[in-house]
């Protein structure tokens, strides 16, 4: 598939899907890679190809942690590592934790980091305040952020696998949410899905003041939605995701189709994140008036 | 982004899709090319480094810049006051004193300097954790040798009014350096750049508003308890002293550890994220870059 190229400008979408140069459906030209990703492999395929180039030295994925199904902030530095910490975990793995260690411990010049819209947030804002990241700034080579709704604690999966999906947390094989359900894959084959309305009351409550569904911040940011099955919709937004973008495409790291001839396409991303930021949105002005004459926090108005 | 390359007269910008055209006047466009005129650097500010109780780690840091500095004190900054570096005994009038350290209230001498720089600055900086909070110095009791008696020390907010917060232990160079590049602009950049440099330092500005005390504590009370956390890690990433650690995703601080410098909170997404700054990170970043080449 040729890469079509629709404008070189950074498109002002109307906020809701950030700023970016190029919008893509596309997929890893690994079949490894694509046997073990969540979606197509981008956040795997393009760390592989950053690392092999020497665009990175290594990059903070959410490796297996203490228990099934518990990510951990962990620091790959070969392609084995990256490709054991494929997958989506649908709980917090503190990325951003590991960042100035990264630089410190592990010796790392050129780093690479993979988060929800939430933790980009986290990186841009460690680059232009950073205040306690002493030499961070300049060492982040590619942050590639993850479509996010919503995010949980490892206790509320554990409590939606066990007792709602009654299943083992060892016993799973993957899961997901998409066409409105959260979906539980077994080992041996056994599918349960939950409705969303099930999920919703064990979100992480800081997830209801998010303003941000497509990693806005991201260098290039990726998540199921609008790609079909086994596909990731893709976008590429500042000038450095551009760059490794583009070397990766012309190294024939990926399969692509113009966003326009996938369905659900781009439609259905502005659905959602307009959907999501306007709730959201309205949680933040509602938690103003939470008490009686006394309000709750709203960082977006300052640390006070 | 096209406001960015205006701001700093960079070229850096210039990839970016100029900002919307509006209709303007033939005034605005003689106005403009006059702006256009002018060398993106004018005049020069004045920066003292007022030294309390400290260790001299934040002086430290500010050299960190190296070449970096170097570029600050020669296009954008005259250094006249400083123990170490000047050679001026009094605190003059200046625009921007960076005021390093707590103030011991039994040393008569450091009391009078921080009114004294209060008095003589247009805006004082608290740099670092003590300046702001204290930070180590909370836990001085006096007792030690040649000054025992000096035993009570307070963050410079507790007496006088302080304009901007670097907060941490040591603070980065980094953030000295952005904080420096964008007072700069604030006092001596034309109003696109003032305004950048004003939205730039009011969360910093906010910081000083909110007080003098800092713990890891503040976490829990201002960022958890307030149900605002999301388990970034972030507040670990900034503690020099390691004391926080996640816990299924959320902060557990040590607090036999913590030595009160504000790092973590101020690091924190939740405690301040202003969307008219942070998403312009690669403009932003591109003029700092190119204006300290
Ligand atoms: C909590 C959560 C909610 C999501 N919600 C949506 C959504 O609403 N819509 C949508 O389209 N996509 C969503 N995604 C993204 C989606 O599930 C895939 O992660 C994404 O499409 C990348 O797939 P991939 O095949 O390209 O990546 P892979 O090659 O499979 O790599 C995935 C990468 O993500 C990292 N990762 C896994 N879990 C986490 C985690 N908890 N925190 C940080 N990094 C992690 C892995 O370490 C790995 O590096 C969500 C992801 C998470 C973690
Ligand atoms: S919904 Fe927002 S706050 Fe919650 S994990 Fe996702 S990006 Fe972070
Ligand atoms: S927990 Fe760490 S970063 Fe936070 S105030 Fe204490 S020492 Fe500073
Ligand atoms: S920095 Fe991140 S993990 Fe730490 S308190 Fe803030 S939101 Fe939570």
């Amino acid at each position: 598939m040729p890469l079509m190229r629709h404008s070189n400008e950074v498109r002002e979408m109307a906020g809701e899907l950030g700023k970016y140069k190029l919008c893509v459906s596309a997929r890893s030209a690994d079949k490894a890679i694509l046997k073990k990703a969540q979606d197509g492999g981008i956040v795997t395929q393009l760390f592989k190809f950053a690392l092999e180039e020497g665009i990175i030295d290594g990059a903070i994925v959410a490796g297996p942690g203490d228990e099934p199904w518990r990510p951990r902030p962990f620091i790959a530095t070969t392609v084995e590592e990256l490709m054991s910490s494929s997958g989506t975990k649908y709980n917090i793995s503190p990325q951003v934790s590991w960042i100035k260690e990264a630089t410190r411990s592990y010796g790392l010049d050129k780093i690479g980091i993979v988060g929800t819209p939430c933790q980009m947030q986290a990186v841009r804002k460690g680059q232009l305040y950073p205040v306690g990241l002493r030499d961070v700034p300049d060492k982040i080579k590619l942050a590639i952020g993850i479509f996010c709704m919503e995010n949980f604690s490892y206790q509320s999966v554990k409590q939606l696998v066990e007792d709602h999906a009654a299943m083992k947390m060892e016993a799973v094989k993957k899961m997901e949410i998409g066409k409105g359900k959260f979906w539980v894959y077994g080992q041996r084959g056994q599918v349960v899905q939950l409705p969303l309305k099930v999920t919703h009351k064990y979100e992480q409550p800081g997830c209801h003041v998010c303003l941000d569904y497509v990693a806005n911040l991201a260098d290039v940011s990726t998540g199921s939605v609008g790609s079909p099955d086994g596909w990731s919709t893709v976008f590429v937004r500042t000038r450095n995701g551009d760059d490794i973008w583009s070397k990766a495409i012309a190294a024939g790291c990926f399969e692509t189709k113009p966003i326009e001839q996938v369905k659900p396409g781009l439609e259905l991303v502005t659905k959602l994140a307009t959907e999501k930021i306007t709730k959201n949105q309205k949680t933040v002005e509602e938690r103003a008036k939470f008490g009686v004459n006394k309000g709750l926090r709203n960082p977006y108005l300052g640390p006070k | 982004m096209g406001l960015l390359s205006r701001i700093f007269g960079t070229k850096s910008a210039s990839s970016e899709p100029k900002a919307k055209p509006a209709v303007k006047s033939d005034v605005e466009k003689k106005a403009e090319t006059i702006k256009k005129e002018e060398k993106p650097v004018a005049d020069k500010i004045t920066v003292g480094h007022v030294h309390m109780s400290g260790c001299t780690g934040c002086l430290v840091s500010l050299a960190d810049n190296y070449g970096g500095l170097l570029t600050i004190l020669d296009k954008y900054a005259d250094l006249v006051y400083g123990l170490t570096l000047a050679d001026v005994r009094h605190i003059p009038k200046m625009d921007v004193a960076l005021v390093e350290g707590s103030v011991c209230i039994q040393d008569k001498l450091s009391v009078h300097e921080i009114k004294e720089a209060r008095e003589k600055a247009a805006v004082v900086v608290a740099v670092g954790g003590c300046a702001c909070y204290g930070n180590i110095t909370r836990f001085g009791r006096g007792g030690q040798p040649n000054q025992p008696q000096h035993e009570s020390y307070l963050p410079i907010g507790d007496l006088i009014k302080v304009d901007v917060y670097i907060p941490g232990c040591a603070p980065t160079p980094q953030l000295i350096r952005n904080v420096c590049v964008m007072a700069y602009l604030l006092l001596k950049g034309n109003k696109d750049q003032q305004e950048l440099a004003k939205k730039y330092l009011t969360p910093l500005m906010q910081l000083a508003d909110r007080g003098t005390e800092a713990c890891g504590c503040d976490l829990m009370y201002d960022v958890v308890n307030q149900g605002l956390c999301m388990g970034c890690g972030s507040c670990a990433a900034a503690c020099p002293v390691r004391a926080i650690t996640h816990e299924y995703g959320k902060p557990n601080v040590n607090r036999e550890m913590c030595i009160k410098c504000g790092a973590c909170y101020a690091q924190c997404p939740r405690s301040f994220f202003n969307f008219d700054v942070i998403p312009e990170f690669e403009g932003i970043m591109d003029a700092i870059d190119a204006a300290l080449k």
